[in-house]
Protein backbone atom coordinates (compact mmCIF):
# COMPACT_ATOMS: atom_id res chain seq x y z
CA UNK A 1 0.00 0.00 0.00
CA UNK A 2 2.82 2.40 0.79
CA UNK A 3 4.65 3.64 -2.23
CA UNK A 4 8.05 4.30 -0.70
CA UNK A 5 8.63 1.25 1.43
CA UNK A 6 7.41 -2.29 1.21
CA UNK A 7 7.98 -5.46 3.13
CA UNK A 8 9.43 -8.10 0.80
CA UNK A 9 8.31 -11.69 0.81
CA UNK A 10 10.99 -13.67 2.65
CA UNK A 11 11.44 -16.85 4.64
CA UNK A 12 13.64 -17.15 7.69
CA UNK A 13 16.31 -19.89 7.60
CA UNK A 14 15.14 -23.27 8.86
CA UNK A 15 17.51 -23.01 11.80
CA UNK A 16 15.44 -20.13 13.21
CA UNK A 17 12.31 -22.27 13.35
CA UNK A 18 14.09 -25.17 15.01
CA UNK A 19 15.57 -22.84 17.63
CA UNK A 20 12.37 -20.81 18.02
CA UNK A 21 10.26 -23.88 18.65
CA UNK A 22 12.50 -24.82 21.59
CA UNK A 23 12.10 -21.45 23.31
CA UNK A 24 9.31 -20.85 25.81
CA UNK A 25 6.19 -19.64 23.94
CA UNK A 26 4.48 -17.75 26.76
CA UNK A 27 6.21 -14.41 26.05
CA UNK A 28 4.61 -14.28 22.57
CA UNK A 29 1.18 -14.98 24.02
CA UNK A 30 1.64 -12.37 26.73
CA UNK A 31 2.88 -9.74 24.27
CA UNK A 32 0.03 -10.34 21.82
CA UNK A 33 -2.66 -10.33 24.52
CA UNK A 34 -1.22 -7.13 26.02
CA UNK A 35 -1.20 -5.42 22.62
CA UNK A 36 -4.78 -6.44 21.86
CA UNK A 37 -5.95 -5.24 25.27
CA UNK A 38 -4.27 -1.89 24.67
CA UNK A 39 -6.08 -1.60 21.32
CA UNK A 40 -9.42 -2.53 22.92
CA UNK A 41 -8.90 -0.06 25.79
CA UNK A 42 -8.48 2.93 23.51
CA UNK A 43 -11.62 1.94 21.61
CA UNK A 44 -9.96 0.69 18.41
CA UNK A 45 -11.86 -2.61 18.52
CA UNK A 46 -15.65 -2.36 18.20
CA UNK A 47 -17.63 -3.80 21.13
CA UNK A 48 -20.07 -5.76 18.97
CA UNK A 49 -17.21 -7.66 17.33
CA UNK A 50 -15.40 -8.23 20.63
CA UNK A 51 -18.54 -9.79 22.09
CA UNK A 52 -18.36 -12.49 19.40
CA UNK A 53 -14.91 -13.55 20.64
CA UNK A 54 -16.03 -14.28 24.21
CA UNK A 55 -14.67 -17.59 25.50
CA UNK A 56 -13.05 -18.58 22.18
CA UNK A 57 -9.43 -19.72 21.90
CA UNK A 58 -6.94 -18.60 19.26
CA UNK A 59 -3.57 -19.70 17.99
CA UNK A 60 -1.21 -17.53 15.94
CA UNK A 61 1.67 -19.53 14.55
CA UNK A 62 4.70 -17.95 12.88
CA UNK A 63 5.97 -20.92 10.90
CA UNK A 64 9.48 -19.82 9.93
CA UNK A 65 10.19 -18.34 13.36
CA UNK A 66 8.93 -21.41 15.21
CA UNK A 67 6.86 -19.17 17.49
CA UNK A 68 3.30 -19.62 18.70
CA UNK A 69 0.92 -17.44 20.64
CA UNK A 70 -2.20 -18.84 22.26
CA UNK A 71 -4.80 -16.60 23.80
CA UNK A 72 -8.46 -16.25 24.58
CA UNK A 73 -10.92 -13.41 25.19
CA UNK A 74 -12.89 -13.57 28.42
CA UNK A 75 -14.78 -11.00 30.50
CA UNK A 76 -13.59 -8.08 28.40
CA UNK A 77 -9.89 -8.99 28.30
CA UNK A 78 -7.55 -10.87 25.99
CA UNK A 79 -5.72 -13.45 28.12
CA UNK A 80 -2.71 -15.57 27.24
CA UNK A 81 -3.26 -19.32 27.37
CA UNK A 82 -0.43 -21.15 29.14
CA UNK A 83 -0.36 -24.31 27.11
CA UNK A 84 2.67 -26.20 25.95
CA UNK A 85 3.24 -25.76 22.18
CA UNK A 86 2.44 -29.39 21.52
CA UNK A 87 -0.75 -29.24 23.54
CA UNK A 88 -3.37 -31.52 22.00
CA UNK A 89 -6.19 -29.08 22.70
CA UNK A 90 -7.41 -27.64 19.39
CA UNK A 91 -8.02 -23.90 19.37
CA UNK A 92 -11.26 -22.54 17.91
CA UNK A 93 -9.25 -20.69 15.30
CA UNK A 94 -5.64 -20.92 14.07
CA UNK A 95 -3.73 -18.57 11.81
CA UNK A 96 -0.41 -19.77 10.46
CA UNK A 97 1.99 -18.05 8.08
CA UNK A 98 5.62 -17.04 7.75
CA UNK A 99 6.82 -13.88 9.45
CA UNK A 100 6.88 -11.83 6.22
CA UNK A 101 3.19 -12.55 5.56
CA UNK A 102 2.19 -11.46 9.07
CA UNK A 103 4.25 -8.29 8.71
CA UNK A 104 2.65 -7.55 5.33
CA UNK A 105 -0.80 -8.00 6.89
CA UNK A 106 -0.02 -5.76 9.85
CA UNK A 107 1.34 -3.05 7.56
CA UNK A 108 -1.81 -3.31 5.40
CA UNK A 109 0.43 -4.04 2.47
CA UNK A 110 -1.38 -7.26 1.60
CA UNK A 111 -4.96 -8.40 1.87
CA UNK A 112 -5.53 -11.64 3.84
CA UNK A 113 -7.61 -13.13 1.00
CA UNK A 114 -4.67 -12.55 -1.38
CA UNK A 115 -2.33 -14.39 1.00
CA UNK A 116 -4.94 -17.09 1.47
CA UNK A 117 -5.41 -17.61 -2.31
CA UNK A 118 -1.64 -17.89 -2.75
CA UNK A 119 -1.48 -20.29 0.22
CA UNK A 120 0.84 -18.06 2.24
CA UNK A 121 -1.71 -17.73 5.05
CA UNK A 122 -3.61 -20.67 6.44
CA UNK A 123 -6.76 -20.42 8.54
CA UNK A 124 -8.12 -23.49 10.27
CA UNK A 125 -11.10 -23.78 12.59
CA UNK A 126 -14.20 -21.61 12.90
CA UNK A 127 -14.28 -19.70 9.61
CA UNK A 128 -16.86 -17.17 10.77
CA UNK A 129 -14.73 -16.35 13.80
CA UNK A 130 -11.86 -15.77 11.38
CA UNK A 131 -13.99 -13.27 9.45
CA UNK A 132 -14.91 -11.43 12.65
CA UNK A 133 -11.23 -10.99 13.50
CA UNK A 134 -10.19 -10.05 9.97
CA UNK A 135 -12.96 -7.49 9.64
CA UNK A 136 -12.32 -6.12 13.14
CA UNK A 137 -8.66 -5.52 12.31
CA UNK A 138 -9.52 -4.06 8.87
CA UNK A 139 -11.88 -1.52 10.42
CA UNK A 140 -9.23 -0.06 12.71
CA UNK A 141 -8.29 3.45 11.67
CA UNK A 142 -4.52 3.50 11.79
CA UNK A 143 -2.80 6.79 12.51
CA UNK A 144 -1.39 8.36 9.36
CA UNK A 145 2.17 7.20 8.90
CA UNK A 146 4.71 9.66 7.57
CA UNK A 147 5.42 9.27 3.88
CA UNK A 148 8.66 7.32 3.94
CA UNK A 149 9.35 8.13 0.30
CA UNK A 150 9.69 11.77 1.26
CA UNK A 151 12.71 10.96 3.39
CA UNK A 152 14.54 9.25 0.58
CA UNK A 153 15.32 12.12 -1.73
CA UNK B 1 -5.08 18.65 -23.49
CA UNK B 2 -8.36 17.06 -24.52
CA UNK B 3 -9.50 14.03 -22.63
CA UNK B 4 -11.83 11.35 -23.92
CA UNK B 5 -14.67 10.51 -21.56
CA UNK B 6 -14.01 7.23 -19.75
CA UNK B 7 -16.28 5.20 -17.44
CA UNK B 8 -16.51 6.13 -13.78
CA UNK B 9 -14.58 3.90 -11.41
CA UNK B 10 -16.80 2.45 -8.66
CA UNK B 11 -14.88 0.82 -5.79
CA UNK B 12 -15.90 -1.38 -2.85
CA UNK B 13 -15.81 -0.29 0.79
CA UNK B 14 -16.40 -2.83 3.53
CA UNK B 15 -14.92 -0.58 6.19
CA UNK B 16 -13.98 3.06 6.72
CA UNK B 17 -10.26 2.44 6.01
CA UNK B 18 -11.26 0.69 2.74
CA UNK B 19 -13.46 3.66 1.79
CA UNK B 20 -10.61 6.07 2.42
CA UNK B 21 -8.22 3.85 0.44
CA UNK B 22 -10.64 3.92 -2.52
CA UNK B 23 -11.05 7.69 -2.39
CA UNK B 24 -7.33 8.32 -1.90
CA UNK B 25 -6.39 6.11 -4.85
CA UNK B 26 -8.80 7.62 -7.34
CA UNK B 27 -12.26 6.03 -7.15
CA UNK B 28 -15.02 8.24 -8.59
CA UNK B 29 -17.52 6.57 -6.27
CA UNK B 30 -17.56 4.00 -3.51
CA UNK B 31 -20.32 1.56 -2.64
CA UNK B 32 -21.05 0.33 0.85
CA UNK B 33 -23.73 -1.21 3.04
CA UNK B 34 -25.16 -1.37 6.56
CA UNK B 35 -24.03 -3.96 9.10
CA UNK B 36 -27.04 -6.19 8.45
CA UNK B 37 -28.75 -8.44 5.92
CA UNK B 38 -30.06 -5.59 3.76
CA UNK B 39 -26.91 -5.90 1.64
CA UNK B 40 -25.30 -8.79 -0.23
CA UNK B 41 -22.03 -8.69 1.73
CA UNK B 42 -23.51 -9.32 5.16
CA UNK B 43 -20.38 -10.79 6.75
CA UNK B 44 -19.56 -10.83 10.46
CA UNK B 45 -17.84 -7.60 11.48
CA UNK B 46 -17.98 -6.07 7.98
CA UNK B 47 -19.70 -2.87 6.79
CA UNK B 48 -20.74 0.42 8.32
CA UNK B 49 -22.51 1.42 11.50
CA UNK B 50 -24.09 4.87 11.58
CA UNK B 51 -20.99 6.61 12.92
CA UNK B 52 -18.68 5.09 10.28
CA UNK B 53 -21.29 5.82 7.58
CA UNK B 54 -21.41 9.51 8.50
CA UNK B 55 -17.62 9.78 8.51
CA UNK B 56 -17.40 7.88 5.22
CA UNK B 57 -19.95 10.16 3.54
CA UNK B 58 -18.13 13.23 4.81
CA UNK B 59 -14.76 11.93 3.65
CA UNK B 60 -15.92 11.00 0.14
CA UNK B 61 -18.37 13.80 -0.59
CA UNK B 62 -16.04 16.54 0.66
CA UNK B 63 -13.63 15.27 -2.01
CA UNK B 64 -16.36 15.33 -4.70
CA UNK B 65 -16.66 11.54 -4.80
CA UNK B 66 -19.99 9.76 -4.68
CA UNK B 67 -21.27 7.29 -2.12
CA UNK B 68 -23.66 4.58 -3.33
CA UNK B 69 -25.46 2.48 -0.76
CA UNK B 70 -26.18 -1.15 -1.60
CA UNK B 71 -29.53 -2.34 -0.21
CA UNK B 72 -29.49 -5.19 -2.64
CA UNK B 73 -30.94 -8.22 -0.89
CA UNK B 74 -34.60 -9.18 -1.09
CA UNK B 75 -36.97 -8.15 1.70
CA UNK B 76 -37.81 -11.28 3.69
CA UNK B 77 -41.34 -12.28 4.74
CA UNK B 78 -42.53 -10.41 7.82
CA UNK B 79 -39.55 -8.05 7.77
CA UNK B 80 -40.29 -5.76 4.83
CA UNK B 81 -40.12 -2.75 7.15
CA UNK B 82 -36.41 -3.43 7.85
CA UNK B 83 -35.61 -2.92 4.16
CA UNK B 84 -37.85 0.14 3.91
CA UNK B 85 -36.11 1.66 6.94
CA UNK B 86 -32.75 1.03 5.28
CA UNK B 87 -33.91 3.03 2.24
CA UNK B 88 -35.30 5.81 4.45
CA UNK B 89 -31.99 5.92 6.32
CA UNK B 90 -29.99 6.17 3.10
CA UNK B 91 -32.18 9.04 1.90
CA UNK B 92 -31.76 10.84 5.25
CA UNK B 93 -27.99 10.40 5.18
CA UNK B 94 -27.78 12.00 1.74
CA UNK B 95 -26.15 9.19 -0.20
CA UNK B 96 -25.74 9.86 -3.93
CA UNK B 97 -27.73 6.76 -4.91
CA UNK B 98 -29.11 3.52 -3.53
CA UNK B 99 -28.46 0.22 -5.30
CA UNK B 100 -31.61 -1.93 -5.11
CA UNK B 101 -32.60 -5.33 -6.46
CA UNK B 102 -36.05 -6.04 -4.97
CA UNK B 103 -38.88 -4.75 -7.17
CA UNK B 104 -41.09 -4.10 -4.16
CA UNK B 105 -38.35 -2.01 -2.60
CA UNK B 106 -37.73 -0.13 -5.87
CA UNK B 107 -41.44 0.71 -5.88
CA UNK B 108 -41.31 1.86 -2.25
CA UNK B 109 -38.18 3.98 -2.81
CA UNK B 110 -39.52 5.64 -5.96
CA UNK B 111 -42.80 6.60 -4.25
CA UNK B 112 -41.46 7.58 -0.84
CA UNK B 113 -38.25 9.30 -1.97
CA UNK B 114 -38.80 10.62 -5.51
CA UNK B 115 -35.57 12.64 -5.29
CA UNK B 116 -33.43 9.63 -4.40
CA UNK B 117 -31.35 8.32 -7.30
CA UNK B 118 -31.97 4.60 -7.90
CA UNK B 119 -29.53 2.09 -9.36
CA UNK B 120 -30.62 -1.41 -10.28
CA UNK B 121 -28.30 -3.88 -8.54
CA UNK B 122 -26.63 -6.73 -10.37
CA UNK B 123 -28.71 -8.93 -8.02
CA UNK B 124 -31.79 -7.58 -9.84
CA UNK B 125 -30.49 -9.65 -12.75
CA UNK B 126 -31.56 -7.46 -15.66
CA UNK B 127 -29.84 -8.96 -18.70
CA UNK B 128 -31.88 -7.33 -21.48
CA UNK B 129 -32.79 -3.77 -22.43
CA UNK B 130 -36.45 -4.67 -21.93
CA UNK B 131 -35.74 -5.44 -18.27
CA UNK B 132 -33.67 -2.27 -17.85
CA UNK B 133 -36.31 -0.13 -19.54
CA UNK B 134 -39.01 -1.66 -17.36
CA UNK B 135 -37.08 -0.59 -14.24
CA UNK B 136 -36.71 2.88 -15.73
CA UNK B 137 -40.35 3.24 -16.72
CA UNK B 138 -41.83 1.88 -13.49
CA UNK B 139 -39.38 3.16 -10.87
CA UNK B 140 -37.27 5.82 -12.58
CA UNK B 141 -34.08 3.77 -12.29
CA UNK B 142 -31.17 5.86 -13.60
CA UNK B 143 -28.46 3.21 -13.79
CA UNK B 144 -28.39 -0.57 -14.10
CA UNK B 145 -25.54 -2.89 -13.18
CA UNK B 146 -25.44 -5.76 -15.66
CA UNK B 147 -24.73 -9.36 -14.66
CA UNK B 148 -21.34 -10.59 -15.76
CA UNK B 149 -22.77 -13.29 -18.00
CA UNK B 150 -23.19 -10.89 -20.95
CA UNK B 151 -20.70 -10.62 -23.81
CA UNK B 152 -19.47 -7.18 -24.85
CA UNK B 153 -21.71 -7.32 -27.93
CA UNK B 154 -24.72 -8.00 -25.71
CA UNK B 155 -23.76 -5.14 -23.38
CA UNK B 156 -23.59 -2.87 -26.42
CA UNK B 157 -27.07 -3.95 -27.54
CA UNK B 158 -28.47 -3.04 -24.12
CA UNK B 159 -26.75 0.38 -24.18
CA UNK B 160 -28.08 1.18 -27.70
CA UNK B 161 -31.64 0.49 -26.64
CA UNK B 162 -31.93 2.29 -23.33
CA UNK B 163 -31.58 5.74 -21.82
CA UNK B 164 -30.48 4.19 -18.53
CA UNK B 165 -26.78 4.41 -17.68
CA UNK B 166 -25.09 1.03 -17.79
CA UNK B 167 -22.51 -0.14 -15.27
CA UNK B 168 -20.50 -3.35 -15.72
CA UNK B 169 -18.00 -5.22 -13.62
CA UNK B 170 -14.38 -4.34 -14.31
CA UNK B 171 -12.48 -6.38 -11.80
CA UNK B 172 -13.03 -8.93 -9.06
CA UNK B 173 -13.70 -12.46 -8.06
CA UNK B 174 -15.72 -14.28 -10.67
CA UNK B 175 -18.53 -16.74 -9.97
CA UNK B 176 -20.99 -18.43 -12.32
CA UNK B 177 -21.97 -14.89 -13.36
CA UNK B 178 -25.68 -15.54 -12.95
CA UNK B 179 -26.06 -12.97 -10.20
CA UNK B 180 -29.42 -12.81 -8.49
CA UNK B 181 -30.57 -16.10 -9.98
CA UNK B 182 -27.95 -18.53 -8.67
CA UNK B 183 -29.25 -21.42 -6.55
CA UNK B 184 -25.92 -23.05 -5.69
CA UNK B 185 -25.46 -21.50 -2.25
CA UNK B 186 -29.11 -22.21 -1.36
CA UNK B 187 -28.70 -25.79 -2.54
CA UNK B 188 -25.75 -26.38 -0.22
CA UNK B 189 -26.71 -24.28 2.80
CA UNK B 190 -30.30 -23.07 2.46
CA UNK B 191 -28.96 -19.49 2.43
CA UNK B 192 -27.97 -17.19 -0.41
CA UNK B 193 -27.00 -13.58 -1.20
CA UNK B 194 -30.63 -12.77 -2.02
CA UNK B 195 -31.97 -14.08 1.30
CA UNK B 196 -29.32 -13.57 3.99
CA UNK B 197 -26.81 -11.35 2.19
CA UNK B 198 -24.01 -13.88 1.81
CA UNK B 199 -23.06 -16.57 -0.68
CA UNK B 200 -21.92 -19.74 1.09
CA UNK B 201 -21.94 -18.12 4.57
CA UNK B 202 -18.78 -18.60 6.65
CA UNK B 203 -20.54 -20.56 9.39
CA UNK B 204 -20.94 -23.44 6.90
CA UNK B 205 -17.30 -23.40 5.78
CA UNK B 206 -14.61 -25.71 7.14
CA UNK B 207 -10.96 -25.73 6.07
CA UNK B 208 -9.31 -28.98 7.01
CA UNK B 209 -5.51 -29.20 7.04
CA UNK B 210 -3.75 -32.48 6.70
CA UNK B 211 -0.12 -33.17 5.76
CA UNK B 212 0.44 -31.98 2.18
CA UNK B 213 -3.13 -30.84 1.48
CA UNK B 214 -6.10 -28.75 2.53
CA UNK B 215 -9.75 -29.69 2.06
CA UNK B 216 -12.69 -27.29 1.88
CA UNK B 217 -16.15 -28.28 3.00
CA UNK B 218 -19.37 -26.29 2.64
CA UNK B 219 -22.04 -27.60 5.01
CA UNK B 220 -20.30 -30.97 4.86
CA UNK B 221 -20.04 -31.09 1.05
CA UNK B 222 -16.43 -31.54 -0.10
CA UNK B 223 -15.80 -28.60 -2.44
CA UNK B 224 -12.14 -28.98 -3.23
CA UNK B 225 -8.82 -30.39 -2.08
CA UNK B 226 -5.64 -28.38 -2.66
CA UNK B 227 -2.03 -29.53 -2.65
CA UNK B 228 0.25 -27.27 -0.60
CA UNK B 229 1.51 -25.40 -3.66
CA UNK B 230 -1.87 -25.04 -5.43
CA UNK B 231 -3.63 -21.67 -5.37
CA UNK B 232 -6.96 -21.63 -3.50
CA UNK B 233 -10.31 -19.94 -4.07
CA UNK B 234 -13.45 -19.04 -2.17
CA UNK B 235 -15.37 -22.00 -0.70
CA UNK B 236 -18.37 -21.88 -3.03
CA UNK B 237 -19.91 -24.69 -5.07
CA UNK B 238 -19.15 -22.89 -8.33
CA UNK B 239 -15.40 -22.93 -7.52
CA UNK B 240 -15.33 -26.62 -6.61
CA UNK B 241 -13.72 -29.55 -8.35
CA UNK B 242 -16.15 -32.38 -9.00
CA UNK B 243 -16.11 -35.79 -10.55
CA UNK B 244 -18.04 -35.72 -13.81
CA UNK B 245 -18.08 -38.81 -16.05
CA UNK B 246 -14.90 -40.11 -14.46
CA UNK B 247 -12.92 -36.84 -14.65
CA UNK B 248 -12.33 -34.59 -11.66
CA UNK B 249 -12.11 -30.90 -12.60
CA UNK B 250 -13.56 -27.42 -12.14
CA UNK B 251 -16.89 -28.36 -13.66
CA UNK B 252 -18.59 -24.96 -13.17
CA UNK B 253 -16.03 -22.16 -12.83
CA UNK B 254 -12.38 -22.01 -11.83
CA UNK B 255 -11.16 -19.88 -8.91
CA UNK B 256 -10.35 -16.76 -10.91
CA UNK B 257 -10.94 -13.03 -11.10
CA UNK B 258 -12.44 -10.95 -13.88
CA UNK B 259 -10.09 -8.32 -15.28
CA UNK B 260 -11.20 -6.05 -18.15
CA UNK B 261 -8.00 -4.05 -18.71
CA UNK B 262 -7.47 -5.57 -22.15
CA UNK B 263 -10.92 -4.54 -23.38
CA UNK B 264 -11.08 -1.18 -21.62
CA UNK B 265 -11.05 0.82 -24.91
CA UNK B 266 -14.01 -1.22 -26.23
CA UNK B 267 -15.88 -0.79 -22.95
CA UNK B 268 -15.44 2.97 -23.14
CA UNK B 269 -16.28 3.08 -26.87
CA UNK B 270 -19.66 1.34 -26.53
CA UNK B 271 -20.69 3.87 -23.89
CA UNK B 272 -20.44 2.05 -20.57
CA UNK B 273 -21.06 4.67 -17.87
CA UNK B 274 -19.15 3.03 -15.05
CA UNK B 275 -17.04 0.03 -14.17
CA UNK B 276 -17.37 -1.62 -10.81
CA UNK B 277 -14.76 -3.37 -8.71
CA UNK B 278 -16.00 -6.37 -6.75
CA UNK B 279 -14.79 -7.02 -3.21
CA UNK B 280 -16.43 -5.30 -0.24
CA UNK B 281 -15.31 -8.35 1.78
CA UNK B 282 -11.68 -7.57 1.07
CA UNK B 283 -9.20 -5.44 2.98
CA UNK B 284 -8.09 -1.82 2.53
CA UNK B 285 -4.86 -3.15 0.97
CA UNK B 286 -6.79 -4.81 -1.89
CA UNK B 287 -8.97 -1.75 -2.44
CA UNK B 288 -5.87 0.45 -2.67
CA UNK B 289 -4.06 -1.89 -5.06
CA UNK B 290 -6.99 -2.41 -7.44
CA UNK B 291 -8.18 1.20 -7.40
CA UNK B 292 -4.66 2.45 -8.12
CA UNK B 293 -4.17 0.11 -11.10
CA UNK B 294 -7.58 0.80 -12.67
CA UNK B 295 -7.32 4.56 -12.10
CA UNK B 296 -3.96 4.58 -13.88
CA UNK B 297 -5.43 2.57 -16.77
CA UNK B 298 -8.52 4.80 -17.12
CA UNK B 299 -6.40 7.97 -16.99
CA UNK B 300 -4.13 6.56 -19.67
CA UNK B 301 -7.17 5.73 -21.81
CA UNK B 302 -8.53 9.27 -21.37
CA UNK B 303 -5.21 10.81 -22.42
CA UNK B 304 -4.38 8.44 -25.21
CA UNK B 305 -7.49 6.63 -26.48
CA UNK B 306 -6.03 5.62 -29.84
CA UNK B 307 -2.80 4.16 -28.53
CA UNK B 308 -3.89 2.55 -25.30
CA UNK B 309 -1.61 -0.23 -24.13
CA UNK B 310 -2.06 -2.26 -21.00
CA UNK B 311 1.02 -1.77 -18.84
CA UNK B 312 2.51 -4.96 -17.39
CA UNK B 313 2.69 -3.29 -13.96
CA UNK B 314 -1.13 -2.88 -13.86
CA UNK B 315 -1.67 -6.48 -14.92
CA UNK B 316 0.84 -7.72 -12.36
CA UNK B 317 -0.80 -5.76 -9.56
CA UNK B 318 -4.26 -7.06 -10.46
CA UNK B 319 -3.16 -10.68 -11.00
CA UNK B 320 -1.43 -10.60 -7.62
CA UNK B 321 -4.67 -9.96 -5.68
CA UNK B 322 -6.82 -12.27 -7.82
CA UNK B 323 -8.65 -15.33 -6.66
CA UNK B 324 -6.69 -18.45 -7.58
CA UNK B 325 -3.96 -15.94 -8.54
CA UNK B 326 -5.29 -15.78 -12.12
CA UNK B 327 -7.50 -13.48 -14.20
CA UNK B 328 -9.90 -13.86 -17.12
CA UNK B 329 -11.95 -11.70 -19.48
CA UNK B 330 -14.96 -13.70 -18.30
CA UNK B 331 -17.95 -13.61 -20.63
CA UNK B 332 -16.90 -10.41 -22.37
CA UNK B 333 -15.04 -12.25 -25.10
CA UNK B 334 -16.91 -15.55 -25.08
CA UNK B 335 -18.66 -16.61 -28.25
CA UNK B 336 -21.94 -17.61 -26.61
CA UNK B 337 -25.21 -15.80 -27.21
Amino acid sequence: MSQGFSIPRFKLPALVASLGARLPQWPHSLALATGLNAAARIGLLPADSLALLEGRSFLVEVLDAGGQARFTYRDGLFRPLWKAPKSPETPDLSFSANLSAFLQLLARQEDPDTLFFSRELSIVGDTELGLVIKNMLDAIELPQLPNLAAFRS
Amino acid sequence: MSRTPVPELICPAGSLPALKAAVDHGADAVYLGYRDDTNARNFAGLNFDRKAMLEGLRYAQSRQRKVLMAINTFAQPGRVADWQRAVDGAADLGVDAVILADIGLLDYASRRHPELRLHLSVQGSATSYEAVNFAHREFGVRRAVLPRVLTLAQVETVIRNTAVEIEVFGFGSLCVMNEGRCWLSSYATGESPNTVGACSPAKYVKWEKSPGEMSTRLNGILIDRFGDAEPAGYPTLCKGRFEVNGDTYYALEEPTSLNVLEVLPEIAAIGVAAIKVEGRQRSPAYVAQVTRALRAALDELARNPDHFHVKPAWQAELAHVSEGSQVTLGAYNRPWR
